[in-house]
């Protein structure tokens, strides 16, 4: 717990400091390239016979995700803390790959911890956290997952606590890093929700974003929670089928339970032991997810619905020729949802994706799926 | 020893019993079921027989965080040999009807929750156990647990860490009952070959803020004889040891008949040393 103290009050005094707030938007603005466009997709508008359906393009920052945004907060804010020793966990290798950029950029050490099963579906991002510095440390416990890294990541901070800081890369665990990875991430629904009034002269009928653990997602709603006319949907992965250990959708079909720190939903057997995940997309491979869309859905504020791999993939293609942006898998969940959405809204009203990242690094998955 | 614990459950009344004969408690720790019940139960008479005070059992979890590799490969051990809360506590219920040996045990929250509290509390309390530990419920969010287990006569036994607060530790020897257990060493559970630096260090100023109300027992990293006599010189009233029983187990997987013979080798010298470093 005295960590965690800790780190909430160097939080909490840097956060509210002009000069850190001044030195993080110079970063976020030269290093990972914000603001990111609002764009219109118009083919795929076109093609969906529905509402205007605008994309938030997180694919286009450094690095090809929306992680670097908290990065390079927290990179920061270690650096402030006095901390030398970076640690990480990471699924995909998105939040991997971003930390070892903002700790490049900042100086600081880094080693990243990755499940032996992802490091083997993702060997190009581990190629690329090396490249840049970082040191990559296989795990072979449990499921060999994101959640196995997760539990080998805090293992390693109680044991190196004094020099070390735990860069999280989700709104999950414990308090503060729910809260902090919020706020940081946040910039995406401020950027998105003047962009849209600037654009449109009006608020979107509806924000749509894919949850994982549910950084992206709680980044781009955090700005519309007040604003009750705009509908906000969370896309949990479908996985396979709905059928327990063959998909990634706590928030639909967990139970309220208690991992990595945090009370939240959770996929777990009868006894409560956590279930195995599966989804095409690793960075959607998680059996909980943040605490705060807990929250917002037992309060009614938020709605979350899934989408099959197959739909993923199928957004994937479509996109790609539509609109000659190929998305990730993770936000192609959100896409295929917004596409069924905007047939159910009228064409003066819009919907806003979030587009968290680029789709390069799922070309080998595609491919496998598809070989001609 | 002017030692006048505040509770009078067993596990308490245990620690003052040895004390008053300069011995120390050795809380003997295995993970239920390991490698299946049967041969969990031989071990846990072995250690019974070999001199354990307390026995401690854990119910696995399958995200254990406060573990090591030992102990995560015993609960992975026993969750494919079918473990689940329920059996564990049936077995412990065996072993609670044959030895008077006060029994603790440890699991996560989440195991906890997906029963009910109340339910498993009633249903450990009516099994025979004395005290939980839960190391990932921090003491901020465990009111409603502990009332729980202390309503049905189980002692919820609170753990501190080298770093823990001079607050936060005066809070948690005013709310822990049977003993506070403390983690002697910056880390997760498993066997070191010498005591941390910060142990002993810690020992006693844990010792100090307790000024007797509750025992003060250290465990994690802890293996040989020696560490034993040297925590209990340095003032603590009990010492935990886990992972080296586990893994004295785990060495007999082939031939799980074996292990009870080396398990209860390993826990007579353990005692032998808590009676010469006992004060």
């Amino acid at each position: 717990m005295e960590p965690l103290r800790v780190l909430e009050e160097a939080y909490h005094r840097f956060s509210s400091d002009p000069l850190f707030k001044r030195e993080l938007a110079g970063w976020l603005a030269g290093f990972a390239g914000r603001p990111t466009p609002l764009y219109l997709a118009a083919n795929l508008s076109r093609h969906a016979e529905g509402a205007k359906i605008y994309l938030k393009r997180e694919d286009l920052l450094h690095g090809g995700a929306h992680k670097i945004n908290n990065t390079l907060g927290q990179a920061l804010l270690a650096k402030k803390m006095g901390k030398r020793r970076i640690i990480a966990e990471t699924g995909a290798g998105q939040h991997g790959v971003a930390t070892a950029m903002a700790c490049a950029a900042l100086g600081l050490r880094t080693e990243i911890y990755m499940g032996s099963a992802d490091m083997e579906r993702q060997r190009l991002n581990v190629y690329r956290m090396k490249m840049l510095g970082a040191q990559v440390h296989p795990v072979e416990s449990g499921s060999k997952t994101l959640k196995d890294a997760i539990n080998e990541a805090l293992r390693d901070w109680v044991t190196n606590v004094e020099d070390t800081y735990y860069l999280l890369g989700s709104v999950v665990g414990p308090h503060p890093y729910p809260t902090m990875v919020r706020d940081f991430q946040s910039v995406i629904g401020r950027e998105a929700r003047r962009q849209i009034l600037a654009q449109e002269g009006k608020l979107p009928s509806a924000v749509v974003a894919c949850v994982g653990g549910g950084s992206n997602s709680i980044g781009i709603f955090h700005s519309f929670l007040n604003d009750s006319e705009v509908k906000l949907y969370g896309v949990e992965a479908g996985g396979h089928n709905m059928s327990p250990g063959k998909h990634a959708a706590p928030l639909v079909a967990g139970r309220e339970g208690v991992l990595h720190g945090m009370m939240t939903y959770v996929l777990q057997n009868a006894e409560g032991q956590i279930e195995a995940t599966q989804s095409i997309s690793a960075g959607l491979d998680y059996p909980a997810v943040g605490p705060e869309h807990s929250y917002l859905m037992n309060m009614g504020r938020t709605k979350y619905v899934t989408q099959t791999d197959s739909d993923a993939v199928d957004a994937f293609k479509q996109l790609s020729q539509l609109e000659g942006i190929m998305p990730a898998l993770e936000p192609a969940h959100a896409i295929s949802y917004a596409t069924k959405l905007a047939k159910t809204v009228g064409r003066e009203d819009s919907i806003i994706v979030n587009l968290s990242g680029r789709g390069d690094k799922d070309v080998d998955t595609i491919a496998r799926q598809f070989p001609q | 020893m002017q030692d006048n614990f505040h509770s009078d459950g067993p596990i308490e009344r245990k620690f003052r019993e040895l004390a008053n004969r300069a011995d120390g408690v050795i809380v003997a720790y295995l993970m239920g079921h390991d490698p299946d019940p049967k041969s969990f139960m031989a071990n846990a008479v072995s250690l019974i027989e070999g001199g354990a005070d307390i026995l401690e059992v854990g119910i696995p979890f399958s995200d254990p965080v406060a573990d090591g590799p030992v102990i995560q490969a015993a609960g992975t051990r026993a969750l494919s040999a079918g473990a689940t809360p329920r059996k564990i506590l049936d077995t412990i219920g065996e072993l609670s009807s044959q030895f008077t040996t006060p029994i603790v045990v440890l699991t996560y929250y989440n195991p906890i929750l997906a029963m009910g509290i109340e339910q498993f509390m009633r249903n450990a309390s009516e099994k025979g156990v004395n005290g939980i530990v839960v190391p990932d419920l921090p003491m901020e969010e465990s009111d409603r647990l502990r009332d729980i287990a202390l309503r049905h006569n189980i002692d919820h036994i609170y753990l501190a860490a080298p770093n823990t607060s001079r607050k936060r530790l005066v809070s948690i020897i005013e709310k822990s009952r049977g003993f506070v257990y403390l983690v002697s060493l910056y880390g997760v559970t498993g066997p070191r070959d010498t005591l941390s630096p910060q142990a002993l260090e810690t020992v006693k100023r844990v010792k100090s803020l307790a000024k007797g109300r509750v025992p003060v027992s250290a465990g994690f990293g802890i293996s040989q004889p020696e560490h034993v006599s040297s925590l209990l010189r340095a003032g603590a009233d009990g010492v935990i040891v886990g992972s080296s029983l586990v893994r004295t187990a785990a060495e007999h997987l082939d031939d799980p008949g074996e292990a009870p013979y080396y398990l209860k080798k390993t826990m007579t010298a353990l005692k032998q040393a808590s009676r010469q470093g006992g004060c």
